[in-house]
């Protein structure tokens, strides 16, 4: 599904070049969900952008679904920390925005939008307008806005950094069925090690500048994912997995 | 405060505090003229001023219509050439790197002295006050509506990017919307400087209008009239702005202005 080689990618700023990104090789397969996991500034955002297309690779290359991405990808659903909602549009209006800046008929899409915010949770919420919802809210509705055009990719920077933990569970959850009942394969960048390891087929870990993967973790679990999961012996010692990379690294030292 | 205590408080700040400003203003003015003792045709009372504007309302009333056509459509102008205008200019570094110099510069140029040279090129009929109130009002909305569409955040442009949306998509849907707030801003700037543009243009050369009034009066130191005219043009300036203020709270009630106007109020 997705193919990046020998991704690189450096920015000119006014103290120099920065090396944002240094030998990329990952291969995703369809239907995997992959977390992109490490520290702040390591160029997992960076990473997210080029593979959409949105930030030009200096080096190397990024395929996916076998098309060569040189420009912004348009099968994909993108879902950034922000909800970045258009305040002059109902919630309903915000999901179809999609569908209207394809060139699509947003009435052959509007059941279809409904059933979406539905099993989100936010039923009965389409005609309410962006400001008077909760930040949770707010992020379901940009995901609905991600899949109304059902595409086969997934794209997440951090979508649920902003939330309260609470809120971020139970986005977990929902995200995680939602996941599972299309078959998406999904590219997630989180800073959250429980996050990734809860979600996630696959931990990509990153080391700080310059940002390279130097960790590539298959996760599995035996039954089905529930917030009880992270309890248990087996979720902590995925965890500790990577926890110990970051702090073989010094990302994270004890004292 | 309970809600219905509340929209007292709001009918009276919106009736009662303004009457209350005007009526001040009145008593400082009678005051400055009794302790100065200036004589009538400098400053006139405020009294003498209503008076006089009340007796020569029908004059008043019939020089309004010329004006407000000059500055109904000079604004009209400077929106219909200023906003396209600014989307050119922000949609093209060639556009932009062209016009923005010249644009600016183009604000160093009094255009009241601009006035006399219009009237010889287009005599004395409406169109120089209308370009008169055009080429004042034009800049605020330029600059506005440029900055509104700039200062999107940039994850929206990647979002709509993704979507493979194209440029006109980009404008009318996303961008233009967005920066309705800031164009709002503009819009009533531009209002109160068309009003200042077209009594500038009937001031130099007309045969009507509420400027060309203004000249006459003041040639026959009639300086009662003189300001009676003056409030008069305060009471028009009001009603002309409030409705651009009007049309912004319906066209845009999701804006964060509008939302935020009880808000940011320090209550006490």
């Amino acid at each position: 599904m997705i193919r990046i080689k020998n991704l690189g990618k450096t920015f000119t700023t006014a103290d120099g070049i920065v090396i944002a990104l240094e030998n990329i090789d990952i291969a995703i397969e369809e239907g995997q969900f992959v977390s992109v996991v490490g520290p702040s500034g390591c160029g997992k955002s960076t990473l997210l952008m080029c593979v959409a297309g949105l930030i030009e690779a200096s080096a190397g290359s990024v395929t996916v679904a076998s098309t060569r991405v040189t420009g912004p990808f348009t099968q994909v659903g993108i879902v950034f920390q922000e909800a970045l909602l258009l305040d002059w549009r109902t919630v309903l209006g915000n999901v179809l925005f999609q569908i209207e800046m394809r060139g699509l008929d947003p009435k052959a899409y509007e059941s279809r939008a409904r059933e979406l915010l539905d099993r989100v949770g936010l039923g009965g919420f389409e005609r309410k307008s962006p400001w008077e919802l909760s930040g949770g809210m707010r992020q379901r509705v940009a995901i609905c806005r991600a899949l109304i055009h059902d595409p086969p990719l997934l794209l997440m920077d951090e979508p649920f950094g902003a939330l309260d933990t609470l809120t971020r569970d139970q986005m977990n959850v929902d995200l995680l069925r939602l996941c599972a009942e299309t078959g998406k394969t999904a590219l997630f960048v989180t800073h959250s090690i429980a996050e990734a390891v809860f979600l996630s087929n696959r931990v990509l870990v990153m080391t700080p500048r310059p940002g390279r993967v130097i960790a590539d973790l298959p996760i599995a679990f035996a039954g089905a994912r529930r917030l009880s999961l992270r309890t248990t012996p087996q979720f902590a010692e995925q965890e500790s997995r990577i926890y110990s990379i970051f702090r073989n690294i010094g990302v994270l030292r004890d004292e | 405060m309970s809600s219905s205590k509340r929209r007292r408080h709001a009918v009276f700040a919106t009736w009662a505090y303004p009457t209350i400003a005007f009526v001040g203003f009145l008593l400082l003015w009678q005051l400055v003229v009794v302790v100065t003792q200036l004589k009538r045709f400098v400053l006139p009372q405020p009294l003498e001023v209503l008076e006089r504007g009340f007796a020569l309302l029908d004059l008043l009333f019939a020089n309004t219509p010329a004006t407000v056509l000059a500055i109904a459509l000079g604004f009209a102008g400077a929106v219909a050439i200023g906003i396209p205008l600014a989307v050119l200019m922000v949609a093209s570094r060639a556009l932009e790197s062209s016009f923005y110099p010249l644009l600016v510069g183009s604000q160093g140029v009094p255009k009241v002295a601009l006035a006399p040279v219009l009237v010889v090129w287009f005599g004395f009929g409406v169109l120089p006050k209308v370009i008169m109130a055009m080429l004042i009002a034009f800049f605020p909305i330029v600059i506005n509506t440029a900055v509104g569409l700039r200062s999107i955040d940039p994850n929206y442009l990647h979002l709509v990017r993704s979507m493979g949306a194209s440029a006109w998509r980009i404008y009318t849907r996303l961008l233009l919307p967005s920066a309705l707030p800031q164009i709002f801003a503009g819009l009533k700037v531009a209002m109160a400087l068309a009003i200042v543009g077209a009594i500038v243009g009937e001031m130099v050369g007309a045969n009507s209008g509420l400027g060309y009034l203004l000249v006459v009066a003041n040639g026959n130191l009639d300086m009662a009239l003189v300001f009676a005219i003056l409030v008069w043009l305060v009471l028009v300036s009001l009603a002309l702005v409030g409705i651009i203020d009007i049309a912004e709270r319906f066209t845009i009630p999701w804006s964060r202005n509008t939302r935020t106007r009880e808000l940011v109020q320090v209550q006490g």
